[in-house]
């Protein structure tokens, strides 16, 4: 079967500073797969320009068989692929019932959005609890939550998120987790995630990819990368390994 | 005696401890790498010994003679350079006349300073763009700037903090070489990497720090391998 994603032989760089070296990656329709990488390695511009915020300067992006890779970011929102930015990147004065209603701007989400967000509201009550608090005002969690939710209400097929664990206490982080993993379960949308603890990552994940200086030098079952010599080596240098 | 000491330094911000009870000492001539995870206090430890914070408590000692409590440029003359995470060049001078102002801690003379700093920039491989603005470098360029202007003021002691950090992979064999040759000439340095293999590959001793704390010191070989080291960066399930 072909994957959901697939992204083959990706070059990125900021000017004349490269960052990704044929990158590639594959996820399958209701994966969760994780990114992983020590810091600088290139994550986040690899899910950058999955979401169209970078353009390649080789390399292709296909998304449920359709090359992507010269489209807009606006136009793979509305064919499915939605992006939890780095940070979150709420609107920090509007509600959070509106920082939700604006995910859901695409002309395929738009009119099905009420439907949409009374569905998320069973999955995430404090949309309906703290639906007219301001978004800066919640925890670090709670806005992790919401950022999860704008994301949810684009009807992506694909979430991608960026460091969804990001400086939360240990009891927000496991929430978070049963979240991406309902999300799956529940609604079978696929998950991409960046993320720096690695035991944390695979455990969630089903499967990992591992960048190194811009290259992914290592992909498969979360089983087999959690104990693997070889993503010790990539994290803690030759000694490690 | 060694040449930098650290004792029992400690560091909050309103509720994180940043850096608690961080002791050790740096022999004259060593080359030592600080490692951790993100957060682990790596920056903060080097705005302590370089006079940036202020520590709640603790001491460092250049030789024996107090550091603690003296501001950034007098830790300076004193013999401790250092370069910043985030660049910070003076953005409208041209890159010769940032390196000038290194020097110029040491010298009155206008033209030893100019003299100086082109040799810096030389050592650097920077020498070209000494007439340009520092504005207009690359990344990898002003880390070099950074490392030029730092060494000008002719430092005992330089903390080089992630020197490879944002600058391009093809640039880091050419900076790592550079870090060696200052090590070999006699200078003792305090490098800051996220990059394990550079740090493995250049320092004789790593000190890993996490939430704030030394959790291994020793040998690259033995800190890679350390239990606690590896559960800080990958978790329990990779310790062996």
């Amino acid at each position: 079967m072909n994957p959901q994603l697939s992204v083959a032989a990706l070059d990125v760089a900021y000017g004349e500073f490269q960052v990704l070296w044929e990158a590639g990656l594959e996820v399958a329709a209701g994966e969760i797969v994780a990114v992983l990488g020590p810091n600088g390695a290139g994550k986040s511009t690899l899910v950058n320009t999955i979401s169209g915020l970078l353009r390649p300067r080789v390399g292709s992006i296909r998304f449920e068989g359709q090359r992507i890779e010269g489209l807009p970011a606006h136009r793979r929102a509305a064919i499915g692929i939605a992006h939890v930015l780095e940070r979150r990147r709420l609107f920090p004065f509007l509600t959070v019932h509106d920082n939700v209603l604006l995910g859901a701007h695409n002309a395929r989400a738009r009119p099905q959005r009420e439907a949409t967000l009374a569905r998320l509201e069973t999955l995430l009550p404090l949309l309906r609890t703290r639906r007219s608090q301001l978004a800066h005002t919640l925890s670090g969690g709670e806005q992790q939550m919401v950022a999860i939710a704008r994301g949810l209400m684009a009807q992506p097929k694909l979430l991608m998120i960026d460091e969804p664990f990001l400086g939360l206490a240990p009891r927000m982080v496991e929430e978070i987790g049963v979240l991406v993993r309902r999300i799956r379960d529940e609604q079978g949308i696929s998950v991409l995630f960046i993320e720096q603890n690695v035991e944390l990552s695979l455990k969630l994940a089903d499967r990992g990819v591992v960048l190194e200086s811009g290259r992914t030098v290592l992909s498969g079952p979360s089983a087999e990368l959690l104990r693997s010599a070889e993503v010790k080596r990539i994290f803690l240098g030759e000694f490690a390994g | 005696m060694s040449l930098l000491t650290v004792r029992r330094l400690s560091k909050r911000f309103g509720g994180i401890a940043a850096n608690r009870e961080i002791s050790f000492e740096v022999a004259a001539g060593e080359l030592v790498g600080i490692i951790g995870p993100n957060g682990a206090g790596k920056s903060t430890l080097f705005e302590c010994i370089s006079g940036f914070y202020a520590p709640d408590a603790g001491e460092v000692e250049l030789e024996g003679t107090r550091l603690t409590g003296l501001s950034p440029d007098l830790v300076c003359r004193r013999g401790v350079a250092r370069t910043f995470q985030k660049l910070r060049p003076f953005q409208g001078m041209t890159v010769a006349e940032n390196v000038m102002v290194g020097a110029l801690t040491r010298t009155r003379d206008v033209r030893h300073a100019r003299e100086q700093a082109h040799e810096w920039l030389r050592r650097v491989g920077l020498l070209e763009k000494a007439n340009a603005h520092a504005r207009t470098l690359s990344t990898g360029q002003r880390k070099r700037l950074e490392l030029a202007r730092a060494l000008a003021t002719g430092p005992r002691l330089l903390l080089l903090d992630e020197v490879t950090g944002g600058v391009d992979q093809r640039s880091i064999p050419a900076l790592v070489e550079l870090v060696r040759e200052l090590h070999a000439g006699g200078l003792t340095l305090l490098l800051i990497e996220h990059n394990m293999r550079v740090v493995t590959a250049v320092a004789q001793r790593i000190i890993a720090l996490h939430l704030g704390e030394v959790i291994a010191d020793g040998a690259p070989s033995a800190v890679a391998r350390s239990p606690k080291v590896v559960e800080a960066y990958l978790g329990q399930a990779y310790v062996a």
